[in-house]
């Protein structure tokens, strides 16, 4: 068995609430799960059920306030300032949002050399890097001197890969990473993860809303409902033949391509639903 | 930034040049940059091109006539009035650069610590400004004259750091929206310390509203520098149009050329820096609309749209909207954007209708042209649209609107800002049955209860009484589609409806609209970019492409059958659901606890 590169053992997240004397609220509750080196982990769940707070406190940027996030063998959720500085080597990250995560007035050279900047890696090492990277993911290497106003979102994607893997980080934590882009260049950029997973051997934490994403890219899947982890294991049978009654409500929901599959899922889902509604009346009844 | 491997100089070089040529461009940026240049030459060169020294009085030259030895003539003491006025625009200028520039330096600093990292500095700040802001700043001028004496330089300082919170306040709105925004999170985790982030992106954000205040801090600067020595506070031994408007003044009545020169050298100074200001805005913030001509071009399609596939099995009935040759364009500067060519759908009564496509296919515009309601700048510029025997293309907004909300509803994407977070749901929904279809109060609350309802809301009651931050999102679509249902309308259009919702909450509002179209037998146009949806509740699709309509038929015969390219390369797209073959040396009895927590 190979060891893990990463592993959350009980991770919760605070965040103090507002106003005086107010309740904190809890993001994350006691998540528990590892990603071994080359490994894609699935982190599935709707909104506010605390899967991108999971991936920033990875980074670093949420508040711990119990449990421990262990990266190859060190504790890495109180870092120092320096400390988290340095892990960014390693731990890189794809945001959603391509419009928003590539700043508006840096052209993309700039935008991918900025990781280098910090490692004071000289210019034309820099330079040579990004054509490299800008290669990898497929981007003309004159994109360099231009705009990220001149690219569509899949593009400004790439350009977010490129920037992540400009360090030949060991983890990319990919949050939502395709949700923002179109069906055919949301199927582009799935392949080019695949592709680069295949020839740097870099681990993805994957966190999305979509199981059928999900199962596509990952080789084990976690679920999270309200910042609990319900259901972890093995991504073929977690998203086909869930255990937990959400992940089976969340599959279910979900609907097919297909106008013959999604009446019988959605007949699934709707006999499901009445099953719970007499369950809760028959424990009300009790 | 001082790293060797920077690479961030062209990147603010490259804007600023093409800003220039720009201002250079516009009218009024133009001339007044050039009146400007000029003024400022002159100022530079003023010790030089001056005939006269300008405190050298002669007693024969008192008040004498302009065009003699004087260009244009001597004051009250006998000095050369053209050579006061030459040297004073260098100390008026230095004047207002030197408030500019302290205004700016305390202000972008303050401003960048205090919306970076909130806190101490933040509280300091806000404290700062509202102690400037309610204090006369001609007052404490004149009491730090009392103390320090009459240096012009110290004044202007004083009034600069006055000044400061307007940068203060301008860099800390920017800085407080940069912070948040995925670029600076991108920075942090690519191992940026925070002195980086804040003069790599933080910097180059507020560069444009400091650049835009710039101009009017230095004309105001100017503006409380002639105030100041016009109530003869200033410093003597300076000459500045401000002392020279004071003298101008007091002898009005004696020359009454006097006052004239030093106010036209203000006016044209202060004029042309607030010129240069909206010139400014007009470029950095792109509201120019100079470049639109005032009378529309002519537009033409210029291309053939090619024929959709049709896979037909439409009976012969009377259709209920019927779309035919659509064409939807935006003026783009003298020419057009057309974003719709060709646009055809059928819809009949009673079906659902799914409107597939990607971004920049013109669904949407499509289904805005049908509301009338394309966003600013969009026209449909031929085709027809008619509903049930009506043609819209062609009505008055007044003859719309009597159809939109009673016959032609509309549920929205985004189901949070399409209500108004001021006033409750109950109110919003109860004002357009009292407004348009005549009920009493009474009755539209018991009917918007009812609708509440009926729309599966669980506390009608407690929801009519709330306003839309305290709804989720999924229960805010509910009570839209509540308010689109109110008025029986024989076509529902839904944009995107279910895209800004958690897929379980999806699957209920879909459950609701197939529920609520089985009772009112409405017929529903559902936009979607989601393949699933149109499975899940479509009786017919159709398919766009960049802007033109590819393929239609009923969902069956689509999904089984795509006959299109693009058609079938997005079916392609869809992830086929395929799972990845474990890791090697990862099994089951490796993980950490499998299956089922709790």
């Amino acid at each position: 068995m190979t060891d893990s590169l990463l592993t959350v053992d009980g991770l919760e997240v605070e965040y103090p609430g507002r106003g005086f004397r107010a309740q904190p609220f809890r993001a994350v509750k006691g998540v528990s799960f590892d990603i071994k080196p080359g490994e894609t982990v699935g982190l599935v769940g709707e909104s506010g059920s605390g899967k991108t707070t999971i991936g920033r406190a990875i980074l670093g940027l949420a508040p711990v306030s119990a449990g421990t996030v262990t990266f190859k063998g060190e504790g890495i959720s109180h870092p120092t300032k320096q400390r988290r500085r340095e892990l960014t080597r390693d731990i890189q990250v794809v945001y959603q949002d391509p419009y928003s995560s590539l700043n508006p007035s840096l052209t993309i050279g700039d935008s991918l050399t900025e990781p280098m900047i910090v490692r004071k890696t000289p210019k034309r090492e820099a330079q040579a890097r990004v054509r490299e990277l800008l290669d990898m993911v497929r981007l003309p290497s004159d994109a360099a001197d231009r705009m990220p106003r001149e690219f569509s979102g899949g593009q400004r994607q790439r350009v977010a890969i490129a920037r992540a893997l400009a360090l030949d980080p060991t983890l990319i934590i990919c949050d939502e990473p395709v949700s923002a882009l179109d069906l055919s260049t949301q199927a582009r950029v799935l392949e080019l993860f695949l592709e680069i997973q295949e020839r740097t051997g870099v681990a993805y934490l994957f966190i999305s809303h979509d199981l059928a994403v999900v199962r596509e890219m990952s080789h084990r899947v976690a679920v999270l409902l309200h910042g609990e982890l319900v259901e972890w294991g093995d991504g073929d049978t977690v998203t086909s033949q869930p255990e937990h009654p959400y992940t089976q409500r969340l599959l279910l929901a979900s609907p097919v391509p297909d106008p013959i599959a999604q009446e019988q899922r959605r007949a699934d889902r709707l006999r499901l639903k009445q099953l719970h509604a007499d369950q809760s009346l028959q424990a009300g009844a009790a | 930034m001082s790293t060797p491997t920077t690479t961030a100089t062209p990147a603010t070089g490259i804007p600023r040049r093409g800003l220039l040529r720009r201002l250079l461009g516009h009218p009024l940026g133009g001339v007044s940059m050039i009146v400007l240049a000029v003024i400022v030459v002159v100022g530079v060169i003023a010790p030089w091109i001056a005939p006269h020294d300008p405190t050298e009085t002669s007693l024969s030259m008192i008040f004498a006539e302009p065009g003699g030895e004087y260009l244009l003539g001597g004051d009250s003491a006998g000095r050369d009035i053209w050579s006061r006025l030459l040297i004073a625009t260098a100390f008026s200028l230095a004047g207002g650069l030197l408030v500019m520039a302290v205004a700016s330096l305390v202000g972008v600093t303050a401003g960048l610590v205090a919306g970076y990292y909130g806190g101490f500095v933040d509280a300091v700040g806000a404290w700062f400004t509202a102690l400037t802001m309610s204090l006369p700043s001609i007052i404490v001028l004149i009491a730090a004259r009392a103390v320090i004496g009459p240096s012009m330089w110290w004044t202007m300082a004083i009034f600069g750091l006055f000044i400061s919170p307007v940068y203060y306040r301008v860099v800390y709105t920017s800085v407080r929206g940069v912070r948040n925004e995925l670029y600076v999170d991108a920075a942090r985790t690519s191992g940026l310390g925070d002195g980086r982030i804040i003069g790599r992106h933080v910097l180059l954000a507020v560069r444009a509203p400091v650049i835009l205040l710039m101009s009017g801090v230095i004309a105001a600067g100017i503006g409380m520098q002639a105030g100041f020595d016009f109530l003869g506070l200033g410093d003597p031994t300076i000459p500045t149009w401000g002392q020279m408007l004071n003298e101008g003044f007091y002898n009005i009545t004696r020359s009454s050329t006097l006052v004239m020169w030093p106010a036209l050298a203000l006016g044209i100074t202060t004029v042309a820096l607030t010129l240069l200001g909206t010139a400014l805005r007009d470029e950095l913030e792109g509201t120019s609309e100079r470049r639109r001509s005032r009378k529309a071009p002519a537009w033409s399609l210029d291309e053939e749209v090619p024929a959709v596939v049709d896979h037909g099995g439409e009976d012969g009935a009377q259709p209920l909207l019927e779309v035919r040759d659509l064409a939807v364009a935006y003026q783009a500067g003298d020419g057009y954007s057309t974003v719709v060519k060709g646009g055809r759908l059928t819809v009949r009564r009673g079906e659902t209708h799914g409107l597939i496509g990607e971004s920049g296919s013109g669904k949407t515009q499509t289904a805005f042209s049908v509301l009338g309601l394309l966003p600013k700048g969009g026209k449909v510029m031929a085709g027809s649209i008619v509903f049930d025997g009506q043609e819209l293309t062609g009505l008055t907004d007044a003859q719309m609107n009597r159809l939109r909300g009673t016959r032609i509803a509309y549920v929205p994407q985004e189901p949070m800002s399409n209500l108004d977070p001021s006033f409750t749901v109950g109110h919003q929904l109860t004002e357009p049955l009292v407004k348009a279809a005549g009920l009493s109060r009474t009755e539209a609350k018991e009917r918007a209860l009812a609708l509440l309802d009926r729309v599966g809301i669980p506390d009608p009651q407690r929801a009519f009484g709330s306003y839309p931050h305290q709804l989720s999102g999924g229960m805010a679509q509910r009570v839209l589609i509540a308010g689109a249902v109110a008025s029986h309308p024989d076509l529902l259009i839904a944009d995107e409806p279910t895209t800004a919702l958690d897929v379980t909450v999806q699957a209920e509002v879909l459950d609701l609209l197939r529920d609520l179209q089985d009772e009112l037998g409405m017929a529903i146009l559902i936009v979607t970019h989601n393949f699933g949806v149109v499975a899940d509740i479509c009786d017919r699709v159709s398919v766009m492409q960049q802007g033109v309509m590819v393929e239609t038929g009923a969902t069956g015969d689509v999904f089984d059958d795509p006959r299109h390219p693009y058609t079938r390369a997005l079916f392609e797209a869809i992830p086929k659901g395929a799972p990845r073959v474990p890791l090697a040396g990862v099994t089951s009895a490796g993980m950490l606890g499998t299956g089922t927590l709790k």
